[in-house]
């Protein structure tokens, strides 16, 4: 039977996947048989958005998008009812066709393997694709010293963004005496710029499920915490979804599978606290307190929820583990750097031209991501920066775009690999506003225990906001640098600890940004409003619209005649470089 | 207090459970829109949570407000994807046409603009969400039209 699948994550839904749901119902409702409509979760090409996949019975599949609903009717009648694929919305065939192809076919896909190809609301699905495979071999061996040793084995690090073995994680938890031991999957995705665990939970939420059994035989826990964030409600909604289906099936809660092992999951919705993702804070919240970190050791390994042995993992890193389980350590081991193994999965966004989610081996270039997956930058403008980790990670420039991906190469630049947010900047970035976008981000998360986190981000950020206005002094970036090291070395947890990092790495590499706007009051991305001068040139045929726009009326003239601004009365708010259509104002 | 507001703490999953706090808080703002002083009250007689523990909860998380909120909260994500693709100029646009800065709600209570710090769908940028809708690729002029839709009550 010929299926249709419609895309639908929280992306493809914004870019209109729902509508599209809809055109297709009520066509194929009147088509002939042997057509089934399915949904399925994110594949990852965000930029192509909707997505619709037609799956034939030989296995030939067609990657159709961006299809609105308008254009749902023609796919359907040429496609299906003339058996000629539409070849100008094609982005990928498993023929080999398609424009779009070199976006997935340069992927190894482990953890997004599902993603898009089942549908998430459907259990059988993912049983179709191995599903809950894994798990019974696990039940099976009965050995979950020689499970730890296989995940120890095939180099898995923790996908969160510090990169600790998960394997040796799970031994310490396994090795802690307790009366209780639990699991919990950190899912609260707070970096911005980050969305690869969204996407996970929404396309493949069983893949998550599994890990976490998985784990909870390793270490002997029989309780399981998903710690997602309220903001994802379409991941709470699939996952709620999952989990029931799970226990019905026996996949999940009392002896699974027919075994004597049982484990219970439950979902517990964050409050909107980006210290949470610590875990340590985590779990405070998880116990209904306020979010704050505590002092570690004792980890939470040894005492962890309500003081009982807790092994927190991300998202990612339960979904690599059925596949590892089901494909051994080796094959798990083959990709990847000496240190870094397997892949890592990338939400790439900013100024690049194919955004979405990527999987690729540990070990490729910035560059080839960039260029060679995701097909460069927007408008072909000028590669500037990526920043990588969020506001705990930091900006790595185009000079170092053949730095590899691995945890090692990553950290040796200032910047850390994070959870897997990639956001690509270009030439009309200003990186001293990027330094202060994140010291304002983190400031207003910090949690308020470390006096050095709670006043020196503050302390911090004022400066950044007196360069980016243009009064910054001399010895600023001296003074950033001073308070970045007592920041890191005062902070108890991660987000004190790397919150100087966006800024020392800008400072390490685009120094000369921030001495043009301090001594030379100028934002050489002109970008920072307060540092810019706009002015008329002889392009202007005195339309009046800048004249009118302007809320100042900094601006003379009259019909006909170019106009001019007076500089005295200008607030530099844009508003007359937004309204001219001729390009005939420019700002410097 | 309307019919349709009570609820019984007695009755419901997280009641006697460890850690019910911030569900029970969740449940609360999602049926009154936010923390009434009555609620938090309330909260603390039928839960025996010291009201001093419950405030401090409430106001360490974003998603907890202790005042009313406008119909359509509109929540524009300022994350970096959204940051360097123009959120900034997204959200004055509203807060000019709306006449609101950030946190705060019009006089006739429909609208209630809030800046957040991502939104996930980074490959939309800049995006918002009204509600539980989000909207992506957002210019100044067009996230105008966006909301005036709102404003003639031409929305999903």
């Amino acid at each position: 039977m010929t299926r249709v699948l419609v895309g639908l994550g929280t992306c493809g839904i914004a870019a209109g996947a729902e509508d599209t749901l809809r055109a297709v119902t009520a066509k194929l409702g009147a088509a002939a048989d042997g057509v089934e409509l399915a949904r399925a979760g994110c594949i990852g090409m965000c930029y192509r958005e909707p997505l619709v996949e037609i799956r034939h019975d030989d296995g030939t599949r067609f990657l159709y998008g961006p299809i609105a609903a308008d254009r749902v009717e023609r796919l359907l009648d040429e496609h299906i009812g003339q058996g000629k694929p539409v070849a100008e919305w094609l982005v990928w065939s498993s023929r080999g066709e398609g424009s779009e192809r070199t976006f997935l076919d340069r992927q190894q896909r482990i953890v997004l393997a599902n993603c898009g190809v089942i549908d998430p609301e459907v259990i059988d699905d993912y049983l179709a694709h191995d599903g809950y495979k894994a798990q019974a071999k696990v039940l099976a061996d009965k050995d979950p010293d020689g499970l730890i040793n296989l995940i120890v084995e095939s180099g898995l690090r923790g996908r969160g963004g510090a990169g600790f073995l998960t394997g040796m994680k799970w031994r310490f938890t396994r090795l802690a005496p307790g009366p209780h031991k639990y699991i919990i999957c950190n899912a609260d995705e707070g970096d911005p710029g980050a969305f690869m665990d969204r996407s996970v939970l929404e396309s493949d939420p069983h893949a998550v499920l599994e890990g976490m059994t998985i784990a909870g035989y390793a270490i002997g826990a029989d309780h399981g915490y998903i710690y997602v964030r309220a903001e994802y409600p379409k991941a709470i909604e699939r996952l709620n979804l999952a989990i029931k289906q799970a226990e019905e099936r026996g996949f999940l809660g009392d002896r699974l599978q027919g075994s004597d092992f049982s484990f219970h999951v439950r979902l517990k919705e964050g409050a909107g606290a980006f210290v949470c993702g610590e875990e340590t804070a985590l779990i405070a919240s998880i116990e209904g307190k306020r979010g704050m970190p505590r002092v570690r050791p004792p980890f939470p390994a040894t005492r962890g929820l309500w003081d009982c042995p807790t092994s927190i993992n991300n998202v990612e890193t339960f979904a690599n583990v059925p596949w590892i389980v089901r494909n051994g350590a080796p094959a798990f081991n083959r990709l990847g750097t000496k240190d870094s193994k397997g892949t890592k999965v990338f939400a790439m966004a900013g100024k690049v031209k194919d955004g979405g989610l990527v999987e690729v081996p540990m070990g490729i270039s910035i560059k080839e991501i960039v260029f060679d997956v995701c097909g460069g930058i927007k408008n072909d403008r000028k590669f500037k920066a990526v920043q990588m980790g969020g506001p705990s990670g930091g900006c790595i420039p185009a000079e170092l775009q053949n730095t590899v991906i691995d945890y090692d190469s990553i950290n040796k630049t200032g910047a850390i690999m994070g959870s897997g947010g990639l956001v690509v900047m270009d030439e009309t970035t200003c990186m001293v506003d990027i330094a202060r976008f994140f010291l304002e981000f983190t400031q207003r998360e910090s949690c308020g225990k470390c006096t050095f986190c709670r006043v020196g981000t503050k302390r911090m950020l004022e400066i950044l906001t007196r360069i980016t206005e243009g009064k910054g002094q001399e010895g600023d970036i001296d003074l950033l640098a001073d308070l970045a090291q007592q920041v890191r070395n005062s902070s108890l947890c991660g987000l004190g600890q790397t919150a100087p990092n966006p800024v020392l790495t800008t400072i390490k590499y685009f120094r000369s940004e921030y001495e043009a706007h301090i001594t030379n009051r100028k934002c050489p991305a002109h970008h920072c409003a307060k540092l810019l001068t706009f002015t008329i040139t002889d392009d202007c045929n005195g339309c009046t619209l800048c004249l009118k726009a302007c809320p100042t009326e900094a601006i003379t003239g009259s019909r006909k005649v170019k106009h001019v601004i007076d500089q005295e009365l200008c607030i530099v708010c844009g508003e007359c470089y937004n309204a001219c259509r001729f390009d005939a104002i420019i700002k410097d | 207090m309307q019919a349709h507001r009570k609820y019984d703490f007695r009755n419901q999953s997280y009641a006697g459970e460890q850690g019910r706090l911030i569900p029970l808080l969740q449940q609360a703002q999602e049926q009154e829109g936010y923390l009434s002083r009555e609620g938090l009250l309330r909260i603390q007689r039928e839960s025996g949570i010291p009201l001093s523990q419950i405030y401090g909860v409430a106001t360490f998380y974003a998603q907890f407000r202790l005042k009313p909120v406008g119909r359509h909260l509109i929540r524009v994500c300022h994350g970096t994807a959204c940051h360097v693709s123009g959120a900034i100029e997204v959200t004055q646009a509203i807060s000019k046409h709306l006449q609101i800065g950030n946190g705060e709600t019009t006089p006739d209570r429909m609208f209630t603009l809030e800046t957040v710090s991502c939104l996930g769908c980074c490959s939309l940028a800049p995006a918002l969400m009204i509600g539980t809708h989000t909207y992506g690729n957002l210019s100044p002029s067009s996230v105008v039209k966006l909301v005036k839709k709102y404003q003639k009550g031409d929305h999903p």
